[in-house]
């Protein structure tokens, strides 16, 4: 009872300070609680800068790669040159190679500075060099397409070389060229003076988004079509057997499985899947599909194949997290008017889960479109993907290579110029990753349905 | 073999309709006197001709090549066999050869008589060239030969394959047919094999994990049949070379692997674990729903995109600071190129902020209210209670989180490929270039690589490290993880 303090007696504070004012004590508290909040907010505030700072690096870098410097000449399409006999046989036309395009290029060179008026000291090789080494070919590739304009005079768009892009993009200046073969001062003033006669613009570049990769030499020509259609080629595999698969596996899993050790180790064995590097199972298709199997070297089926072993576990554990949500009274409603176990779970379970396993299917297929490790080892870099496939088969047996690969092999190239690609190759590979998983979270928030 | 295929899956869609017409009259055409639906008499027919006959189809393709090439092996001399080539060599030239003919018997060239006659006396290869097929050597006898019994054999097997199968299917057709009667179980038969058919999907799994684990130890042993393992685990230097008498040594690579992985470790825990903090004590629901989302971004980036950064932002930014002499940012110059130690664990850094943050996140946030307003009513401020309380909880989950991404860190290859520089050696000087397993397994099997040296296979040794010591990491933060939650439920 002498416990008790008497409650009459006022509380002295052992300190002999207010209650009103903080002691030095818990100041020190309050800052240290400050302190302690402000190093979480610090944090979030870095990483959210940091994916700033990539975002800003990605846009303000790859942008320039949608853009293209173009010169306007009107080229007089000789029949003596480009179709001897005269009788527009298209075998006969092929016949000519880029090599007798080229120097109705450079007349047409000469032609445009001539006509234009502007003085300069530059032989017309010299003027010619302004142009891509592709332009040739791209005459060529218009002539075959169109061979009734031979004989008659075109306007045709050519592409520039590199050098006189990165001029126009700010990449290239009079002071970085010092030390630079392909270009020279004077070429610079030539550009100039088009640009002034308005003949040489930046325009939209859409061979880059459809385009073939080209060689070393021609970073100006080079595209990342071929290479999104061997992606496609590979996502179309992992489609076609990773969701049968993993929604099998994951029905089994979730709704036939005994508890036993053989359960256990596969469980087991699916997380660990998850998280072995990707690289592992490129070594996996190097020594089972290639070396064993002979299937051909980079080929986007071999990559398919890989992309899939290393998509099921993602698949499989977000099918057994959908199947698993699905309330067990449906199933017993289904077993209670008859239905075997097999056919509540295909008739009614697996509808209801459809939706949160095409969640799971869409991100992992996102996961395997970014994934490069696994292509550098079956081979899917180190050439120019450059002829597209012309039918379904071809695009899954003929080498190929893919956005991720093509994005690697762009940085390993040492020319500035194939960098901006690189970067405008990313942005096209974050637009098809941002979209998929738009579609994801649209296909949740429409179709989730919560029980 | 694509007509093969075409012919059972017509044999399949046969024997549904034979099959349940059966049945129906076998019933008087009242399905209520059936055991099963009618459909289920169709599937089971389907059943019966598709899945031997595609199995058959399966073990044949994997079986066949493997007889066909041991047998053509022992057809070849020893004395064929030039000096410093090998049987696998001469193997790839008979097949290129085989092929190419076949190419050309494919294309209309020339008829299959025409081949069998042909003689080594004949310049092949231009005679191959002239009909559109190009072959890389010249042939000698022996291959010739070997060629023309690889194609024999092929060809053989090719129509046993097709009479086997087809047999097989119908079979199946005649075998469901007969079956099919109104007293027949149907539905329990299609049933228990759609149950088989599921159960082999999930076994996938497991082969997939024997696959990997045998494809590197097979090679693993040959490369330690040719090079000594002392060298390999207890070597001091990396250097291939490809004349022979290598270095190949781990412990360079696993010096960078384990220093990079470091580096990103130290950026991306304490700004993971602190917004994880953050995000799940502090934050409002507004400020979460926006932040987290975001943050998760940064995992959902390909590594391809981060090891650009790397090479080109952030790599230059550093020799900007610590490079150039005069010129740079501090005057000194300690860095002379963009790849290094630093650039790599920087970005990868990165890339781990939300492995570390989300994990740690639901870690924390399962850790029981009730901890918290204990703490609360004995008067500590909320950081006292987060550092004291709530942190040891979770400490337990929080170390497996940070295991698991140190194995991220182990086995991310793009990062590095780009941004760590590909020289191998012990230095403690984060400014460095060094390299890492991943980047020498890439490097040691692009290109033309020969499987029968050393300096190719120590890739597989190599990837089978890698593999073993991310399991390790794995399985033991898989293992924390487990232990802990079992704690609070």
């Amino acid at each position: 009872m002498s416990d008790i303090p008497n409650p009459a007696a006022p509380i002295a504070d052992p300190r002999g300070a207010s209650l009103l004012v903080q002691d030095g004590r818990t100041k020190r508290r309050n800052a240290a609680e400050g302190r302690f909040k402000l190093y979480g907010i610090v944090a979030i505030a870095i990483g959210l800068l940091m994916l700033l700072t990539l975002l800003f690096t990605i846009v303000s870098r790859g942008t320039g790669a949608f853009q293209q410097t173009y010169v306007t000449l009107s080229v007089p399409l000789l029949e003596e040159k480009l179709d001897k006999n005269g009788n527009r046989d298209l075998a006969e036309i092929k016949k000519v190679s880029t090599f007798g395009y080229a120097p109705l290029t450079k007349a047409a060179f000469e032609t445009k500075i001539a006509e234009a008026g502007i003085e300069t000291s530059l032989k017309p090789k010299a003027m010619a060099d302004l142009l891509s080494k592709d332009a040739a070919a791209q005459l060529r590739n218009h002539v075959l397409a169109k061979p009734e304009l031979i004989g008659s005079t075109v306007e045709f768009e050519f592409l520039t070389n590199s050098r006189v892009d990165g001029y126009l993009k700010g990449r290239v200046s009079r002071e970085s060229i010092a030390n630079d073969k392909n270009i020279n001062a004077a070429q610079l003033d030539l550009v100039d003076a088009l640009i002034a006669d308005g003949s040489l613009q930046k325009r939209l570049n859409l061979n880059f988004i459809t385009g073939a990769d080209a060689s070393d030499a021609r970073p100006e020509a080079a595209g990342m079509g071929v290479a999104m259609l061997g992606s496609f080629a590979m996502m179309l595999v992992v489609l076609v057997l990773a969701l049968p698969i993993g929604v099998a596996a994951s029905i089994y899993l979730e709704e036939f499985a005994p508890k036993n050790w053989i359960t256990d180790i596969i469980e087991v064995n699916i997380s660990n899947l998850a998280a072995v590097p990707s690289i592992v199972f490129g070594i996996l298709g190097l020594a089972v599909f290639i070396n064993y199997m002979h299937l051909p070297n980079s080929a986007p089926l071999v990559g398919g194949l890989v992309l899939t072993l290393m998509t099921l576990p993602t698949i499989i554990i977000s099918t057994r997290a959908s199947l698993k949500s699905v309330p067990p009274s449906i199933r017993d409603a289904a077993l209670g008017v008859g239905a075997s176990k097999m056919q509540s779970v295909f008739h009614h379970v697996l509808p209801l889960a459809a939706p949160g396993i095409l969640t799971g299917t869409i991100i992992g297929l996102a996961q395997a479109l970014g994934e490069t490790a696994p292509l550098l080892l079956i081979g899917m870099v180190g050439f120019i993907a450059s002829n597209p496939p012309e039918s379904i088969a071809e695009g899954l047996m003929a080498p190929n290579s893919a956005m991720p690969a093509q994005i690697y092999e762009w940085a390993k190239r040492a020319d500035p110029a194939f960098y901006e690609r690189a970067w405008g190759g990313i942005i096209i590979l974050l637009v098809f990753l941002i979209s998929m998983n738009a579609i994801a979270v649209l296909l949740r928030r429409r179709f989730e349905r919560r029980w | 073999m694509l007509p093969l295929v075409i012919v059972i899956a017509a044999l399949a869609l046969g024997g549904y309709f034979l099959a349940r017409r059966r049945a129906m009259i076998s019933a008087g055409g009242d399905s209520r006197k059936l055991h099963s639906l009618p459909s289920y008499y169709g599937y089971n027919a389907v059943l019966s001709v598709a899945v031997p006959a595609l199995l058959a189809l399966g073990i044949w393709l994997l079986v066949q090549p493997m007889l066909v090439q041991s047998s053509v092996v022992e057809m070849i001399p020893a004395q064929a066999v030039p000096e410093g080539s090998s049987v696998n060599l001469i193997m790839s030239d008979v097949r290129r050869l085989a092929e190419g003919l076949d190419a050309a018997v494919g294309a209309g060239a020339v008829s299959n008589e025409e081949v069998a006659d042909l003689t080594a006396a004949d310049d092949l290869r231009a005679w191959l060239a002239e009909r559109g097929v190009a072959i890389g050597a010249e042939v000698s006898p022996e291959v010739l030969q070997a060629a023309q019994a690889y194609r024999e054999m092929n060809a053989l097997g090719h129509v046993g394959r097709n009479v086997f199968v087809l047999l097989l299917a119908l079979a199946g057709v005649l075998l469901a047919y007969r079956e099919s009667h109104a007293d027949f179980r149907a539905r329990n038969r299609v049933e228990s094999a759609v149950k088989a058919l599921l159960i082999l999907a999930a076994s996938l799994a497991i082969l997939t994990t024997v696959g990997i684990v045998l494809s590197m130890l097979f090679e693993t042993i040959n490369f330690f049949s040719l090079h000594p393992w002392t060298d390999f685990f207890f070597g001091a230097s990396w250097a291939p070379n490809f004349r022979g008498d290598s270095d190949l040594s781990i412990l360079p690579l696993l010096w960078g692997t384990l220093y990079i992985s470091i580096i990103a470790l130290a950026v991306a825990v304490p700004i993971g674990l602190f917004a994880a903090i953050y995000l799940s004590e502090y934050a409002g629901p507004k400020v979460r729903a926006t932040a987290k989302p975001l943050l998760e971004i940064l995992a959902g980036i390909p590594t391809i995109v981060y090891g650009l950064f790397a090479l080109l932002t952030v790599g230059p930014a550093l020799v900007k600071i610590f490079g150039r002499g005069e010129d740079g940012l501090l005057g000194v110059d300690w860095m002379s190129g963009a790849t290094s130690v630093l650039t790599a664990g920087l970005v990868m850094g990165i890339m781990l902020i939300p492995f570390v943050s989300s994990l740690s996140d639901d870690i924390i946030n399962a850790v029981p209210q009730s901890l918290r307003d204990g703490s609360f009513g004995l008067g500590a401020t909320q950081s006292e209670t987060i550092r004291q309380v709530v942190i040891p909880a979770a400490l337990p989950g929080i170390v497996g989180a940070v295991l698991l991404a140190a194995s991220r860190a182990i086995g991310e290859t793009m990062i590095v490929v780009l941004g760590a520089g590909a020289i191998a050696r012990i230095s403690g000087n984060p400014l460095e270039a060094m390299t890492t397993i991943t980047t020498r397994i890439v490097s040691q099997l692009t290109g033309d690589s020969d499987f029968a040296s050393p300096e190719t296979l120590v890739a597989f040794a190599l990837g089978l490290t890698l593999f073993v010591l991310t399991l390790g990491l794995n399985v033991l933060a898989l293992y924390i993880v487990r232990k802990y939650r079992e704690q609070y439920e």
